[in-house]
């Protein structure tokens, strides 16, 4: 086994014909922390995932999963990996519990421990009065802890979790995000994709995928103070002419509309951002307070994705 | 071993649970084979009366005119037409008018002396099954007995149709017919029962846990087998209570040629199920699979009047061998023993569909 990572992947591509959905990929994913893949829609995070536990194989590079080559060795994976789909995936006209007993008996527990594993998982994941119940009558939330807690059943030290948490509450997702904190605790790694962006600021380590690339990588607060972009902040009694104004400014990379704030990103490499912005707006007869500001994940996954598309300019590497 | 086996187990008894829930499934593990015998059955079986028949009498003696008289008497005919020839006979046959023709010779009165030839003919359309069991209904009708000479061996009427010279009944269909519905289920259920795992995502998750190709394939299969195998007991108890369908060869002999042949049409309902993206697919598979089987294993026409092309296809079907096991144990009294090569063929079947499921059915999406 790989002593340092739990997953490698060295030019990970994955094409569909003329699309390429995973392009030139290459991840070290840590022991024991949770990993995230920020992405918009179709941007390959699912593909990068079923390449990873072998369900695809991918058209080009090279992968290793605590130590074992994918797709090749995937057969001896079977037992280490825990893995949530994106769409749900257990049975619906089952019960919980018959859904859990299912899987127990899949991952061959053995028969003594069976009934304590089910037991305790129930209880952990608060299921314990929905046992009975089929899956098709439960709501999103307990779907998804039942997916869970399917998926940890056999307790496997890597888990992918694809998009666990859309079409759930964000209580349900303070309380999910509170089993994946406890699962690393007893050195569970966790890869899961997200596009929300309080999940993502809530990994250790965080890949940004967009159109199959990976745009930039690295722990989240390191994404944030290395953010290829200055961040504006402009209080404007008339933010939408302002808006229209800056937008087409080449050195403004976005803007975006907050009530009555604007928040901008502009290129780093432009002279005086700040400067630049208070006169181009002056020169308009617009009365504006401009400030700069921390950046936030969003700026960053905005630098990462939308900067990228005009110049080509890496965000981070 | 007890790891493979206790996967195999959960998957089986899975299936069955879902199935216990599913009503439509339920259903028609019953329905189909219920359904199709009793459709099939009294199709030929029905006794169905007063047909319209024509009459070209051209004895018109006293004989002559008693006889048709009987035939109307019997109800099983409607006399509605008399005409002059037999060719006007023939044509109100063509063209639908009448179902049942009778002919009677000038010389009908000397026929009956005749032991060697039939006094009169039927004329009818055997392609549909129903008339035929009527004409031979109405072959049974004897001569007026005051009339009928001592030395009379012949039958009275002689059935001219040229289209089902087999003059197959109900007896004959039945048992094959277990055949077909098997044939029809097996590999829907199966292809049905994978396919739908696919298209509801089930599989995406299954495929990453330690169950292997095999072991989800049988897990799968184990409870039509049990089912396959209700559905034969059905058939017959409904075979042998409604339509006297005589049992003269071995049960066990039977089952067991159901065995093989459930077998070979759950192989090819898994290997379906590894071609077809969606349940629909499935179904349209299936059916394809299906209409050959019914033409050319020898259920629906005789094997040997087909061309030789139709025969090598019809060998390559397992419902083929099945029909000439099933008939041979039940109408014949025969044994498996006496019919080896129609077994080594459900064999050689099963195992290149079974071997073609498993390779083909990737551990994969893609
Ligand atoms: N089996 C497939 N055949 C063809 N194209 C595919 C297939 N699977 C994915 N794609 C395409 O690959 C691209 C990446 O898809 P993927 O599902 O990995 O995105 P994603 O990041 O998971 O998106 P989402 O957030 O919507 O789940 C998309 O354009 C998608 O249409
Ligand atoms: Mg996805």
């Amino acid at each position: 086994m790989n002593p340092d990572f739990a997953i490698r992947a060295e030019g990970l591509t994955r094409r569909f014909g003329a699309l390429t959905a995973v392009n030139r990929v290459t991840l070290a994913i840590p022991h024991g922390q949770i990993y995230g893949f920020l992405g918009p829609n179709g941007s390959g995070k699912s593909t990068t995932i079923r390449m990873l536990c072998g369900l695809l194989k991918p058209s080009a590079g090279e992968v290793s999963v605590l130590g074992h080559a994918v797709p090749r060795e995937a057969e001896a994976l079977r037992h280490k990996i825990g893995y949530m789909t994106q769409r749900f995936s257990l049975y619906e006209d089952l019960s919980v519990e018959e859904n859990l007993r299912f899987m127990a008996r899949i991952f061959s527990l053995p028969r003594s421990a069976r009934d304590g594993r089910l037991d305790t998982t129930l209880r952990h994941y608060r299921l314990e009065s929905l046992a009975r119940r089929r899956v098709v009558n439960l709501s999103g939330g307990e779907k998804q802890r039942l997916a869970l807690a399917a998926a940890t059943l056999h307790n496997p030290p890597l888990l992918f979790l694809d998009e666990p948490t859309s079409a759930v509450d964000p209580q349900s997702r303070r309380d999910f995000w509170d089993n994946l904190f406890t699962l690393t605790a007893t050195g569970t790694t966790i890869l899961v994709s997200t596009h929300y962006m309080d999940e993502a600021e809530r990994c250790h380590r965080l890949a940004i995928l967009d159109r199959g690339r990976l745009v930039a990588e690295g722990p989240p607060r390191a994404l944030m103070r290395d953010i290829a972009a200055v961040v504006l902040e402009i209080e404007t009694p008339d933010p939408h002419r302002a808006g229209e104004l800056l937008r087409a400014e080449p050195w403004v990379g976005s803007v975006a509309q907050l009530g009555t704030r604007l928040h901008a990103l502009v290129a780093r490499d432009a002279v005086q951002p700040l400067e630049a912005v208070r006169r181009r707006l002056a020169a308009a007869g617009i009365e504006a307070r401009v400030e700069q500001t921390a950046a936030n994940l969003e700026d960053v996954f905005v630098a990462a994705t939308g900067f990228n598309r005009g110049d080509g300019a890496a965000g981070h590497g | 071993m007890g790891e493979r086996l206790g996967r195999l187990a959960a998957i089986a008894v899975k299936e069955v649970r879902q199935l216990s829930r599913d009503r439509l499934s339920l259903g028609m593990i019953i329905g189909i084979p219920l359904l199709q015998i009793l459709l099939f059955g009294y199709a030929i079986n029905l006794d169905v009366r007063h047909l319209p028949a024509g009459v070209a009498d051209m004895a018109n003696t006293e004989l002559s005119r008693e006889l048709i008289a009987d035939a109307q008497a019997s109800q099983v005919v409607n006399i509605r037409t008399r005409v002059a020839s037999v060719q006007a006979l023939e044509r109100l046959l063509r063209d639908g008018k009448i179902a049942v023709g009778i002919y009677i010779p000038p010389d009908f009165d000397r026929r009956v002396e005749n032991a060697r030839r039939p006094a009169a003919q039927l004329l009818v359309d055997g392609s549909d099954p129903t008339i035929l069991g009527i004409a031979e209904g109405l072959t049974g009708l004897s001569l007026p007995s005051r009339y009928r000479p001592a030395f009379a061996a012949a039958p009275l009427f002689a059935v001219h149709d040229d289209y089902n010279p087999e003059h197959r009944s109900a007896v004959d269909i039945v048992p094959a017919l277990i055949g077909v519905i098997l044939n029809f289920t097996m590999v829907l259920f199966t292809a049905i029962a994978i396919v739908r795992e696919r298209e509801r995502g089930n599989l995406e998750l299954l495929i990453t846990t330690p169950v292997s190709t095999l072991e989800l394939m049988s897990g799968k299969i184990l409870p039509y087998i049990v089912i396959g195998l209700v559905q034969v007991t059905l058939v017959l108890l409904v075979g042998v209570w409604l339509f006297h369908v005589p049992l003269r060869g071995s049960l066990l002999n039977l089952y067991l040629a159901s065995l093989l042949f459930i077998a070979a049409g759950l192989s090819l309902g898994l290997f379906v199920s590894t071609l077809a993206r969606t349940q629909f697919q499935a179904v349209q598979l299936t059916v394809f699979t299906f209409l050959p089987s019914i033409l050319l294993s020898g259920f629906m026409f005789p094997f040997d009047g087909m061309p030789r092309f139709a025969r090598w296809l019809g060998e390559l079907l397992p419902l083929t061998h099945f029909v000439r096991l099933v008939r041979g144990i039940v109408l014949r009294g025969a044994s498996l023993a006496d019919m080896p090569a129609d077994i080594y063929a459900l064999l050689a079947f099963f195992a290149v569909f079974m071997a073609l499921a498993v390779l083909n059915f990737h551990k994969r999406l893609d």
